[in-house]
């Protein structure tokens, strides 16, 4: 353009602009170098210690090459088994908390009086520490707690049900510490379904379950499995409640239990090192299973049009 | 299935009569709709108008069950329906935001109601392929709904309530979120289906234009009550009060005291400043009365014509191709909108009139009609003119001009 134009004033210096703008076409913005002091900070205080405990694991104390401890892990059927115990308490605890999540979910979308109170019950239990919750399982469950009090004045049972010092102590710890979070993001995914979707579908003739499983639910299921990621990654590192209400010996005895022991009990750095890296696979394990399965869905809005 | 094969087979309507006996809801203290009677034939179309707030989209969920009724009842023929849950009714809807099913594909959107009834396969393609056809949307059956313009959304939003011949097909606004030109072409759309396929249908629109195009009927609502209930014609050229005249293309509403009354011949004005005589529309006696002109009614007057002469200074003119529509004020400082077919110039003066026939006299003044279109004050400086147009009903209605908008 030949035109002369007044140089507009809050146009940037014609070198400085030029170079931001051939960055720009590379993909390359400048601003972006604010954040790496952040990256440096993060570097030393995760990376590093986290490299640093992988090189760990690679270096047994007893000896038997780099993969040794790892070796020894899968080899030994006591370790081995935290694995399976761990997932055990993992996967039904954070299925339960989604499942559980989206008829609450579902019911409390809409606007309604009380719904921010029942909303701030239903999300209290986050407040609490495991260590409360643990205790008040232990009162509330054990055998002279209220619930088996209850079962056996109604001749229900004749003796106390155990359901602490077990394995279903620690699965209604993570449930409790758990749901919380998995029904805040449940309820965030369930509102941004437009509503008129669903009385569109009651026009078109389905009824309140067809309405569930053919929109509300395939609209849902994106935001269901980050949910399910999130929620299984908070349950996999249980280890307060495993040791509480639990029994840390046997049943429950997860893998951060064996880490612990390795690194506390019997100074083996080296194999904690081993078992944590080991929990942190698993885990991307069952993470990249759910989001490829994830990526095999409707991601895109879930609006019905334009306006509104 | 019995229903459906009935209302397969043919372009015969799949019921006499629907009727709605004194439809009413409330919301808390709020009552949005009182005591709506409406009786519709089987084939006709229906147009709903009014402003929003005025009732016409509630009236229509308490049709299609999506809001239950405080009070009242609505009848097919003999079955109470008002108390059936939406997808017991039978009725199709098409959403002002179309609603469709953003996971699903074109065809499955269309193919939903049927899948739902579990229509066979067969029968399920065939059906869907023909409700496609219908809106033109063959080629684009496997594209996501967020793959599609605005108006191809609403074609698929118009099959899918379509596909399932449905006894009565219900429209919230369905042109609303499309531009002018598409709209239009959209409305003339939605009028060949509904005769093709001899469906019933009720339209809910705040258009007046579009309302007065579609229908057979039009019910225009105001603050829940049934203002005027007639066919376009009808609603037209005898409004049944300021409020409706307002956005019938009456754009001149002038409030002036009654001078005289003769056997339904009202005349109106002030000593020394603007008279016009015109037909009372309800029974009028004195005091203050709204006289309504159309401005397509004016034509510059002749040299010796006394009758209804007014005298104008233009202040503005705009070129609306075929004629000129132009705004001007009287010497006692009221707005008249009126059009020529000549070009004239701000600053001009002309001299014109209005056959008698062609003035309408109400008794409601501006003021209260303005406030149940949109629920404001419109103070006093409007009263002369302006009135209720261009604000929710915009531009004269259905002369096709470009104008007022």
């Amino acid at each position: 353009m030949a035109v002369e134009a007044p140089p507009r004033p809050e146009a940037p210096a014609p070198g400085r602009g030029g170079l931001r703008h051939r960055l720009a076409e590379r993909g390359v913005d400048r601003v972006l170098l604010l954040l790496l002091p952040a990256v440096l900070i993060i570097g030393l205080l995760f990376l590093y210690p986290m490299i640093y405990g992988v090189g760990l694991s690679l270096q047994p104390k007893n000896g038997g090459g780099p993969l040794g401890n790892y070796a020894d892990f899968f080899t030994d059927s006591y370790q081995r088994g935290t694995v399976w115990k761990t997932l055990k308490l993992a996967l039904p605890a954070a299925l339960i908390n989604v499942g559980a999540s989206v008829p609450i979910a579902y019911r409390l979308r809409g606007r309604f009086r009380g719904r921010r109170v029942l909303t701030a019950l239903l999300v209290l239990p986050v407040t609490l520490g495991t260590v409360l919750v643990a205790d008040g399982l232990l009162r509330y469950l054990g055998p002279k707690g209220w619930f088996n009090r209850i079962l056996l004045d109604l001749h229900i049972v004749d003796e106390p049900v155990r359901l602490i010092y077990n394995y279903w102590g620690v699965l209604f710890s993570l449930l409790i510490t758990g749901f919380p979070f998995a029904f805040l993001l449940v309820l965030s995914y369930m509102s941004g379904i437009d509503p008129t979707l669903e009385r569109a579908a009651a026009t078109l003739g389905a009824g309140p379950w067809q309405r569930m499983r053919r929109v509300v639910l395939p609209l849902l299921a994106p935001g269901l499995a980050t949910t399910f990621v999130l929620a299984f990654v908070l349950a996999f590192s249980v280890f307060p409640s495993a040791n509480l209400v639990g029994e840390p010996a046997g049943e429950t005895r997860v893998m951060a239990i064996a880490a612990y022991q390795a690194a506390f009990e019997k100074y083996d750095y080296s194999m904690a090192s081993t078992i944590a890296v080991l929990m942190g696979v698993f885990e991307l394990l069952v993470i990249s299973v759910t989001l490829l399965l994830r990526g095999r869905l409707y991601t895109g809005p879930a609006m019905g049009g334009k306006g509104s | 299935m019995t229903v459906e094969t009935a209302v397969e087979k043919g372009t015969q309507a799949a019921f006499g009569r629907l009727r709605l006996d004194g439809v009413t809801r409330r919301f808390g203290k709020q009552t949005a709709l009182s005591g709506f009677d409406l009786r519709i034939e089987g084939g006709e179309f229906i147009a709903l108008l009014g402003p929003s707030g005025c009732g016409k989209s509630t009236a229509l969920n308490c049709l299609a069950g999506l809001l239950p009724l405080s009070d009242g009842a609505i009848w097919l023929d003999e079955e109470r329906i008002d108390t059936l849950p939406p997808e017991k009714r039978g009725f199709g809807m098409v959403f002002q935001n179309y609603a469709l099913f953003p996971h699903l594909s074109v065809r499955k959107n269309v193919a939903f109601g049927l899948s739902v009834r579990r229509v066979g396969k067969a029968e399920t393609a065939r059906r869907v392929d023909e409700a496609l056809r219908t809106v033109e949307l063959t080629e684009h059956a496997d594209k996501l709904p967020g793959q599609l313009s605005g108006g191809q959304q609403q074609r698929v939003a118009i099959a899918r309530a379509i596909v399932l011949r449905p006894k009565l097909v219900l429209m919230d606004e369905p042109l609303s979120n499309l531009d002018a030109k598409l709209r239009v072409q959209m409305r003339t759309e939605i009028r060949r289906i509904h005769q093709t396929l001899g469906l019933t249908t009720v339209y809910v629109t705040h258009d007046q234009e579009e309302a007065l195009a579609l229908a057979d009927r039009v019910v225009v609502l105001r603050s829940g009550k049934v203002e005027q209930i007639g066919t376009p014609e009808e609603v037209y050229t005898y409004p049944a009060s300021t409020y409706i005249a307002g956005f019938m293309g009456y754009r001149n509403l002038l409030e002036l005291p009654v001078l005289s009354v003769d056997d339904g011949r009202v005349t109106l004005g002030e000593t020394g400043g603007l008279t016009l005589t015109g037909i009372g529309q309800e029974p009028i006696t004195g005091g203050r009365a709204v006289a309504a002109v159309r401005p397509e009614d004016f034509r510059v007057a002749g040299a010796g014509e006394a009758e209804n002469r007014m005298t104008l200074r233009v202040e503005v003119s705009e070129f609306h191709g075929r004629e000129v529509a132009a705004e001007g004020v009287t010497d006692d400082g009221r707005v008249v909108h009126f059009k020529s077919p000549e070009r004239i110039a701000p600053g001009e003066r002309v001299a014109l009139t209005v056959q008698p026939e062609r003035v309408l006299v109400f008794r409601e003044s501006v003021r209260e009609a303005a406030r149940a279109l949109d629920g404001e004050d419109l103070g006093g400086q409007n009263l002369g003119g302006q009135g209720l147009s261009g604000r929710a009903f915009d531009g004269p209605a259905g002369t096709g001009a470009p104008d007022g908008g």
